[in-house]
């Protein structure tokens, strides 16, 4: 839940307004010009709609230069980011040789394995050399070699389930197991900030969709008491089977699920636990195996746990794991094992290296290190932020920490004055976000010193001075400032 | 004439004088996105004067057409007074007991009050009764099946159990795969590609850890989409993290609900069955419904396809009714002798539909249809297409029962044999929620039918956007689209056409480029090209090329680019790499044509199976002579076709499998993927071997 004040929720809409007002305004006299200059589309319809590019010309393309900056090192606790320049106004721009070395509050780089590691590159450039950088065919075909067999099992020892199934891309993985699991007939109830990934796969299931409100085991029981009793639409037949959809740690919000309350609810109405551990696993838990650990929910009440290696790993690919039954069913069924190109040796070997790593497995203790680090860093950055007057969401221990911006005019200036003191940080907006809660978001990683932190809460403090996003000045007049709100969800 | 313009320009020039010292006066110095704006006061004054006029058009409905521009703006409004006006959620407590909640309720009223404990109750009960079908079907032995384990690179030749093995399984087209010492160091290629990527993983690391938006761009990816759109030739291009991901999130981002895409036809289950009727026989034309029946006057098959057809006249002979069903509709049919008939049996068989009556005279007669085989609820007794369809006595099989079949056909979604496009561009198309009409595989009559149709029967249809998907060659079954005529037709209808050439980059053309240069039509004809990097180039992930305007709406709004980690770095470097290769040697391309033909030649008196695929093609693509009669018969003679030949002879072939999700009828084959690294000797074995294994496994049918 998210509170608001209403001069802040009355300047973010007027501002909204005016960026439309004036968008119209250019709108109207480009369409002018094309009236002018005739159609040249020849008895085409035009390929983009004319609302999306209206938001791309309008509003996007304004505040281009601080999303997709492209960097030339790997996404480490520093980067170099390489300066862009634009001659026309934002709408396009031009890389330069210039670069400029900032720290990475971006990246999903939890336990800081995107850099080379002493334990893991070694190895992944030994599999290389051995297995070459693909191998061109699907896992059913020619594309299982023994690295694939060994990901599969540590992954499903790392889980904490029988089996596991690994595809080449965390998205896919979603969106292609999905609609093997459930189809017509059948009902999904989906948090309702849920990864668009998780969406698309549900859509394309064809199951009845339905999401109640995010992380709220109450609305969810109310939700699945209605739609049980009512059952399904139109022939009111009882639904065929239900699977609740939740992720770990949601990426936009830092929140932590709740995991316990939800998992409970789900036993007492025998519906089917998917749990998308994409951000937590690897990131959170005393050993690093998620949120399940973390809240000490029991891995066997979740059904399906999934989750990626882009994050925490510093890899690619994302995995499914579960009971042998249904892994086997996933291997003869799934497109994604079927036709997919399946996951880059090298890659594989990074993540099986990772696990090592942090299970200890290497011989040293530098997995439980990271492990302690992230949670002391994302702690400590967490409550300086708090401290000094930022509207921080999440949960303590996650280390996603969204601070809330509101205002569209402070979205990108908060971003590009960071850079400009050599921090790089994530900015969202509409439509990734609802329109009044822009954020930005950092991502603490394990690779970071405490230097590196204080040295970002200084910047922070000062550019957050600056824009004025410090929605809590003084801590003591905390409460006094939470009657004034909105509430907002 | 020249004086009135210099008295405009003047006037005009005057004004904006005047305006610019009026708005530098004293407020000029607002910053609205780092641009300086003059005069903000004046113009603010003005927006909230408009913004305050248009908030008073409550009335505005949204039309039902695709969005305009002035959606977005209603769009906006929506938000603001939903956001506004939304109650403050109720707070829920679990565990609480329902007598308080309801007593809360309704506090005041104990009549309802006490109702609503009853409501709770008999929901309570309501749960309690509902029993969820497993999470998935009971695992058989057949779904047991596990693939080979390669223990070494998946290049030409392999290593599995200890042996080493020809490899036929992997498209590694050019060979860029494979270890050295296997390949005797008769290969250069690899080596220098294999120190790119190492240099790379050694530089970059191995992920890229967020997406393109958010730090996720690396220096290589920008360089890798440069690289793609100057080889093959087109403006711009985009990268996605993995193959499968790009048709599906491409199709996305330029069709929308409403669109035409030329390739299913959309039923509406609401609609009542005389309507679904027409609609269903309207379809007849691309769609492909079997009927597989002797010629028997008055029989089951004669009245459903008398009715079908719409030949309800009397005095309709076998004869009539064929022809039409053959010129006309387009229905194919075939004779079966009694051995057959006995063999099959009536009931479901492998998702077609069959109505067979054992007890008739021979010659017998029976229905096989193919309908999509999902079960479906459509209100009738034998609803469930799961279940056996049985028409139990021949006499009275009336044309109510008739007509209840046909409910049965028409409820489902049609998809049909001619389709043969990849899942990945299925499923895009099924999120886009566009209307998908289906042509048949690869035949360009039946395009040319369905466009023409699309264009007639839909006046809307010229104000939409309209595509044709195809693949350059297709992985279900190894043919090569006629672009050229595609192009023809596109042009013609105004179509435009999303091609994918994941298995044509670098294999066709005189280059290398693709289709496009093997048909010589220029690239910019096409609109959006798409591939997957996982064949030729031998790396991961794909791309998407095609004007800038295509590219650039991508990074906002496709999917899988948006909400996905980017390419591993390691990977671009290695395309990039791997296009160098293919421009700096071509003959690589040479010798890749040559295996293809020996190949082709080695197996061509082949008994009981057949060539499907196009000569150019580099999959090789075997499909029985002869089917089994359904696809599980079919996979399991062919695997073990595969299998005798990986134990016998250490080649490794694959069938085609397909996923229960997959709408493509295409008959299931053995595929081989041929390389320019395979040796004379290596082609020569694969053939002899499979030549040795069909005619000791499949009785020869000539
Ligand atoms: C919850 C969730 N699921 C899935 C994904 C997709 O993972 P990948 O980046 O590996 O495609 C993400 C990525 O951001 C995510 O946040
Ligand atoms: C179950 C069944 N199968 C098939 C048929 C059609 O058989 P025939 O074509 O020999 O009339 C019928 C006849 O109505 C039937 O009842």
């Amino acid at each position: 839940m998210i509170t608001i004040p209403y001069l802040t929720a009355l300047t973010t809409y007027f501002s909204y307004g005016l960026l439309f007002a004036f968008g119209q305004f250019r709108e109207f006299f480009r369409k002018i010009f094309d009236w002018w200059r005739g159609s040249n589309l020849q008895g085409y319809a035009p390929i983009c709609l004319g609302l999306e590019d209206f938001y791309i010309r309008r509003l996007y393309l304004r505040i281009q230069d601080c999303f997709g900056r492209p960097i030339c090192s790997p996404p480490d606790a520093w980067f170099d980011v390489v300066e862009r320049v634009s001659n026309d106004n934002n709408k396009t721009l031009k890389r330069t040789t210039q670069v400029s070395r900032c720290l990475n509050l971006g990246s999903y780089n939890y336990l800081g394995f995107a850099a080379s590691d002493e334990y893991c590159t070694p190895r992944v450039i030994e599999s290389l050399k051995k297995y070459s950088a693909s191998t061109c065919s699907a896992r059913v075909d020619g594309g299982t070699t023994s690295i694939h067999m060994e990901l599969e099992e540590c992954v499903a020892n790392f889980v904490g389930k029988p089996a596991a199934i690994v595809t080449g891309m965390g998205y896919v993985t979603n969106s292609a197991i999905l609609p093997v699991l459930i189809g017509k007939g059948g009902l999904i109830i989906s948090d309702s900030l849920n990864h668009n990934s998780i969406v698309n796969g549900a859509r394309g299931s064809g199951a009845t969709i339905r999401v109640f409100q995010h992380n709220t085991p109450s609305h969810l029981e109310k939700v699945l008491r209605e739609l049980i009793a009512e059952g399904q639409p139109r022939t009111h037949r009882p639904w065929k089977k239900i699977i609740v959809i939740v992720e770990g740690i949601y990426s936009m919000e830092g929140e932590l699920c709740q995991l316990p309350e939800i998992v409970a609810i789900c036993k007492k109405y025998k519906v089917y636990v998917y749990l998308d551990e994409a951000h937590s696993i690897g990131a959170v838990g005393k050993t690093g195996r998620g949120v399940c650990e973390l809240l000490g929910v029991d891995t066997a009440d979740v059904d399906i746990m999934m989750g990626t290696f882009t994050k925490s790993f510093g890899s690619c690919g994302g995995y499914i794991a579960g009971s042998k039954e249904l892994i086997e069913y996933l291997k003869y069924s799934c497109p994604a094992h079927l036709y997919a190109t399946s996951i880059s040796p090298p890659a594989a070997q990074q993540i099986i290296s990772a696990i090592k790593v942090i299970l200890g497995e290497d011989g040293t203790s530098r997995g439980a290190q990271k492990l302690a680090r992230i949670r002391e860093n994302s702690n400590f950055f967490r409550s300086e932020l708090q401290k000094m007057g930022f509207e921080v969401l999440g949960d303590n221990d996650s280390p996603v920490m969204p601070i809330m911006i509101y205002n569209p005019a402070k979205i990108p200036a908060f971003s590009r004055e960071c850079l400009k003191h050599n921090v790089a940080v994530v900015i969202v907006g509409f439509p990734a976000t609802p329109l009044l809660l822009a954020r930005a978001r950092i991502c603490i990683s394990a690779a970071h010193s405490r230097e590196d932190l204080n040295k970002a809460l200084e910047v922070f403090s000062e550019v957050g001075d600056l824009t004025g996003i410090k929605y809590f000045p003084a801590e003591p007049q905390k409460q006094q400032v939470e009657e004034n709100r909105v509430k907002l969800e | 004439m020249d004086s009135t313009v210099s008295i405009l320009a003047n006037v005009v020039g005057a004004t904006s004088n005047w305006v610019r010292s009026v708005f530098e006066f004293q407020f000029a110095r607002a910053v609205i996105f780092e641009v300086n704006i003059g005069g903000h006061l004046f113009v603010e004054g003005l927006l909230l004067i408009v913004i305050l006029f248009l908030l008073s058009q409550k009335s505005y409905k949204p039309p039902k057409r695709p969005l305009t521009k002035k959606i977005y703006f209603i769009c906006i409004k929506m938000r603001v007074s939903k956001i506004m006006l939304r109650p403050l959620p109720q707070p829920l407590v679990c565990n609480e007991s329902k007598e308080n909640k309801c007593k809360e309720k309704f506090p005041s009223d104990f009549n309802r009050a006490d109702e609503c404990v009853q409501d709770f109750q008999e929901i309570d009960e309501l749960c309690e009764e509902w029993a969820p079908e497993p999470l998935i079907p009971s695992i058989t032995d057949d779904m047991k099946r596990e693939p080979p384990v390669l223990e070494s690179a998946a290049g030409p030749h392999t290593i599995v159990k200890g042996k080493d093995v020809v490899n036929f399984t992997s498209a590694n087209y050019l060979g860029l795969l494979g270890s050295q010492e296997l390949l005797n160091g008769t290969f250069t290629s690899n080596v220098e590609w294999q120190e790119t990527c190492t240099t790379a993983l050694e530089k970059y690391g191995v992920g890229s850890c967020g997406p393109r938006g958010f730090y996720g761009t690396i220096d290589v990816h920008l360089d890798c989409e440069a690289r793609i759109a100057k080889f093959l030739g087109t403006p711009d291009s985009i990268l996605y993290s993995y193959g499968l991901s790009t048709m599906f999130s491409a199709i996305p981002a330029f069709c929308k609900k409403g669109d035409v895409v030329s390739n299913l036809y959309i039923e509406n289950e609401n609609l009542p069955s005389t309507e679904r009727t027409k609609k269903f026989t309207n379809a007849l034309g691309h769609s492909s419904i079997f009927c597989v029946c002797t010629r028997f006057d008055n029989s089951l098959g004669f009245l459903l396809l008398q009715r079908l057809l719409c030949l309800e006249k009397a005095n309709v002979s076998w004869d009539e009714i064929l022809y039409t069903a053959k010129c006309e509709r387009q229905l194919a049919y075939v004779n079966l002798g009694t051995s057959e008939l006995d063999r099959l049996g009536h009931g479901i068989w492998d998702g077609r539909l069959i109505a067979a009556s054992p007890n008739a005279p021979p010659p017998k007669t029976f229905m096989v249809a193919t309908p999509n085989d999902e079960p479906q609820y459509i209100g009738v007794p034998f609803a469930n297409v799961g279940t056996d369809v049985k028409i139990n006595n021949p006499e009275i099989a009336t044309c109510h029962q008739i007509s209840l079949l046909l409910t049965l056909f028409c409820n489902l979604p049609f998809s049909c044999r001619d389709e043969g496009v990849h899942w990945g561009i299925q499923n895009g198309l099924q999120l886009s929620r566009s209307t998908i009409i289906y042509f048949k595989h690869n035949n360009m009559e039946s395009l040319r039918n369905t466009l023409e149709k699309v264009t007639q029967e839909n006046k809307q249809a010229r104000k939409l956007r309209r595509y044709i998907v195809v693949e350059a060659v297709y992985q279900n079954s190894g043919k090569i689209a006629p672009l050229d005529e595609i192009i023809k037709l596109k042009e013609k209808y105004r179509f435009r056409v999303l091609l994918d050439e994941s298995n044509s980059i670098g294999v066709l053309g005189s280059s290398g480029r693709g289709l496009t240069e093997h048909c010589k039509v220029p690239s910019d004809k096409i609109d959006i090209i798409t591939a997957a990097m996982g064949h030729a180039l031998a790396t991961e992930g794909g791309f998407c090329t095609g004007n800038a305007r295509v590219i650039e709406h991508q990074r906002l709004s496709s999917s899988g680019y948006v909400f996905s980690a980017s390419l591993p770095p390691y990977l671009a470097s290695a395309t990039i790499k791997a296009i160098d290769i293919v421009e700096e040697k071509p003959e690589l391309l040479v010798k890749l044509r040559q295996n293809i033909a020996l190949l082709t030649k080695g197996l061509s008196d082949i008994k009981s199976l057949e060539i499907v695929n196009d000569p150019l093609s580099p999959i090789i693509f075997l499909a029985l002579k002869q089917s089994t009669g359904s696809s599980k018969g079919d996979l399991q003679v062919l695997e073990d076709i595969a299998d005798h030949v990986l134990k016998e002879d250490g080649v490794f072939i694959v069938t085609s499998k397909r996923s229960t999700l997959d709408k493509c009828k295409l008959p299931i084959g053995i595929r081989l993927f041929v390389s320019a690294a395979h040796s004379e000797a290596d082609l020569v074995k694969a053939s002899e071997s499979l030549k040795r294994a069909t005619a000791s496994l499949l009785p020869a049918y000539d």
